[in-house]
């Protein structure tokens, strides 16, 4: 403790500047860029990481030295948690900024309201509104049906379920979050040859459905038991029957989470391919009719564009353009989530 | 309106464990009955036998006879739902709903069992705010959340919501604990004027209060901690307070234990 600077009788002790995380920071990163070009190191990420080491180092001696051990440690922790955001939002980063530059060279309303139908798939031009047309109608259909299934599963979970039948369900539950895609979409694939029917949205539509079901459950339970007992019991004490306490008291007051977590699930299943891939099997041509005939959606267009093009630039240009409409769409999703969320939050104001 | 409470032989169960064994009680119409007694001594369990709130607990179970004047609220064939509309009940923790304002709030009893007209909501609503003595600090902000309110109003909003349904009944499980001496006095003056309408039962932890406000008290006490507890003694407030039939509530009350 000889090295702490404190002034008798006070309770202030020395301190590094505001500014002096940052100046180290600036240190750091100037001295690894040093280092890189002179030991003629080639990674960036290389680059990055004797950064974030010096970093954490030059924090510590300097706050040691400064202002001793405790705050050194602080520090160091600070300054972990810091690297670790840095490490975890970089790839996210990098990942938005590569598709959002490559993604808008074609992106434009041409784009959005054309389809492949006359384009080969090498050439330039064409656009992905068979594929959006595609996406909403499968995905809409899929909320549809595993919404109010979801939704009501974990009704009776939380509200009504006891015994056996109640730890079976989430059982199953439990072993549905687990299904692979390609997993759900050769169930409903099997189906189809038994019944013998051929691709359609809506087929598609069903695997997504199993695919989201759990997560609603999930998502709902733990919204359905933050609602506070009491609440449940004043609507008792009223003499309100329990399936109007349920509808009017506890699911208002849950709404927005639970809006929320479908939301979220309706993002996770946009994304998918394989079981897409599988029944819906990819249409060049608008086919508006989800129940007849095969269709596009978007990651199975990118995915496409990338796999029968033969390297075509014009084709690689067009998916990065739909996968930036695909993570705009997740992304508008999650606004309208969080917007929903706090709109029906129960209020508190005064 | 008011009516006649009549508990014999009654005891009341969670899953295996019995927290109250064998109550019988006669409890006035229009008059307040207070129930005091250590902790765990089985008063808001007891409570919430007297409207089938008890069942509602996983594992609660009821035996004995509860009548409201003629009717055994535990009969084959009632329903617990029409019993709560006899029975009203006040927590003992403000819980107004979160999502209502206060209007929906003191209407939600009304509303929640079926369709009225608004101006027959709106009578309803004033009345009952009037009535738990609300109507003028919150007439102006009738459409504001009701959890806006400050915690002594909310409870007062509470009792709102309770006495709109027009219950024959009103039970209160330590209305004022978690309240200031200011709103507790709100409440107390409150409870004075209700029973005039309702046969009111109140569990308190503050005995000036159970002299205060009610007519009849009852004590309760338990051998021992894991054992059921019991209705010790049942008389009118000014005797219990001042020559008790048994020693154990003489204790109780003058502090020499519990
Ligand atoms: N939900 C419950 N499950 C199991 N036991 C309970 C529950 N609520 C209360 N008890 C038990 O019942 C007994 C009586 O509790 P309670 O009626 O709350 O007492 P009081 O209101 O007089 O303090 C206590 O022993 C308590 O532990
Ligand atoms: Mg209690």
């Amino acid at each position: 403790m000889s090295t702490v600077v404190q002034h008798p009788g006070s309770l202030k002790g020395a301190r590094l500047p505001k500014w002096s995380p940052w100046a180290i920071a600036g240190g750091s990163v100037a001295v690894s860029v040093g280092l890189g070009l002179a030991a003629g190191i080639e990674s960036r990420i290389q680059w990055g990481l004797i950064a974030s080491l010096l970093f954490v180092l030059g924090t510590y001696v300097l706050a040691a030295r400064v202002e001793g051990r405790r705050q050194a440690k602080d520090r160091i922790a600070t300054s972990l948690v810091w690297v670790a955001f840095l490490l975890a939002v970089v790839p996210l980063f990098s990942l938005v900024w590569s598709t959002v530059e490559r993604g808008v060279k074609v992106l434009d309303v041409y784009f959005l309201t054309h389809s492949m139908g006359v384009v080969g798939d090498s050439e330039p031009g064409g656009g992905i509104y068979h594929a959006i047309i595609g996406t909403l109608e499968q995905v809409g259909i899929a909320t549809l049906i595993a919404a109010p299934i979801g939704v009501l599963t974990a009704i009776y979970l939380v509200e009504y379920g006891r015994g056996a039948l109640a730890r079976a369900v989430t059982f199953f539950v439990d072993v549905m979050t687990g299904i692979p895609s390609i997993v759900a979409g050769l169930f409903i694939l099997s189906l189809l040859l038994i019944l013998d029917m051929s691709f359609s949205g809506f087929a598609g539509a069903l695997a997504l459905a199993i695919l989201m079901m759990p997560v609603v459950v999930r998502s709902t339970e733990e919204m359905l038991k933050l609602v506070p007992n009491e609440l449940r019991e004043a609507s008792l004490a009223l003499g309100v029957p329990k399936w109007r306490t349920i509808l009017k008291v506890v699911l208002p007051t849950a709404v927005g989470g639970i809006t929320t977590g479908v939301m979220l699930a309706v993002a996770r299943i946009a994304g998918e391919t394989a079981p897409v891939l599988l029944l819906v099997f990819g249409n060049p041509f608008i086919n508006n009719n989800p129940f007849d005939g095969a269709q596009a959606s978007l990651p199975l267009y990118i995915y496409q564009q990338y796999a029968n093009s033969a390297g075509s630039e014009a084709a690689y240009d067009r998916a990065w353009a739909a996968a930036l409409t695909l993570i705009a769409f997740v992304m508008i999703l999650n606004l309208a989530a969080r917007g929903i969320a706090r709109w029906k939050a129960p209020k508190t104001g005064r | 309106m008011a009516k006649r409470i009549d508990v014999s032989g009654l005891s009341a169960y969670y899953g295996p464990f019995r927290a109250i064994e064998d109550i019988s009680m006669t409890v006035e119409p229009r008059s307040v009955t207070a129930f005091i007694g250590p902790s765990g001594c089985g008063k808001s369990t007891f409570l919430r036998t007297l409207n089938r709130m008890h069942e509602v607990t996983p594992g609660g179970r009821v035996e004995g006879k509860v009548m409201l004047d003629a009717e055994d609220l535990y009969g084959t064939g009632v329903d617990p739902v029409t019993v709560r509309r006899e029975v009203g009940m006040v927590f003992q923790r403000p819980n107004p709903f979160p999502t209502m304002s206060v209007y929906d709030n003191v209407a939600a009893g009304l509303r929640l069992n079926g369709s009225y007209k608004k101006s027959q909501l709106d009578d309803v609503v004033e009345k009952s705010l009037r009535g738990a003595n609300l109507w003028n600090e919150v007439k102006d902000r009738l459409n504001k959340p009701g959890s806006g309110l400050s915690g002594g109003q909310q409870q007062r909003l509470c009792i709102a919501r309770a006495i709109a349904v027009e219950p024959k009944v009103l039970l209160m499980d330590e209305p004022c604990s978690a309240l200031d001496p200011i709103s507790t006095l709100a409440i107390e003056d409150l409870i004075g004027e209700l029973k005039q309408r309702f046969t009111i039962v109140i569990v308190t932890h503050n005995m000036q209060q159970a002299a205060r406000v009610s007519d009849r008290t009852a004590f309760f006490n338990l051998a021992a901690v894991g054992q059921p507890g019991r209705l010790i003694e049942i008389d009118d407030t000014e005797r219990i307070f001042s020559n008790p039939s048994v020693q154990a509530t003489e204790d109780y009350i003058s502090g020499r234990f519990g």
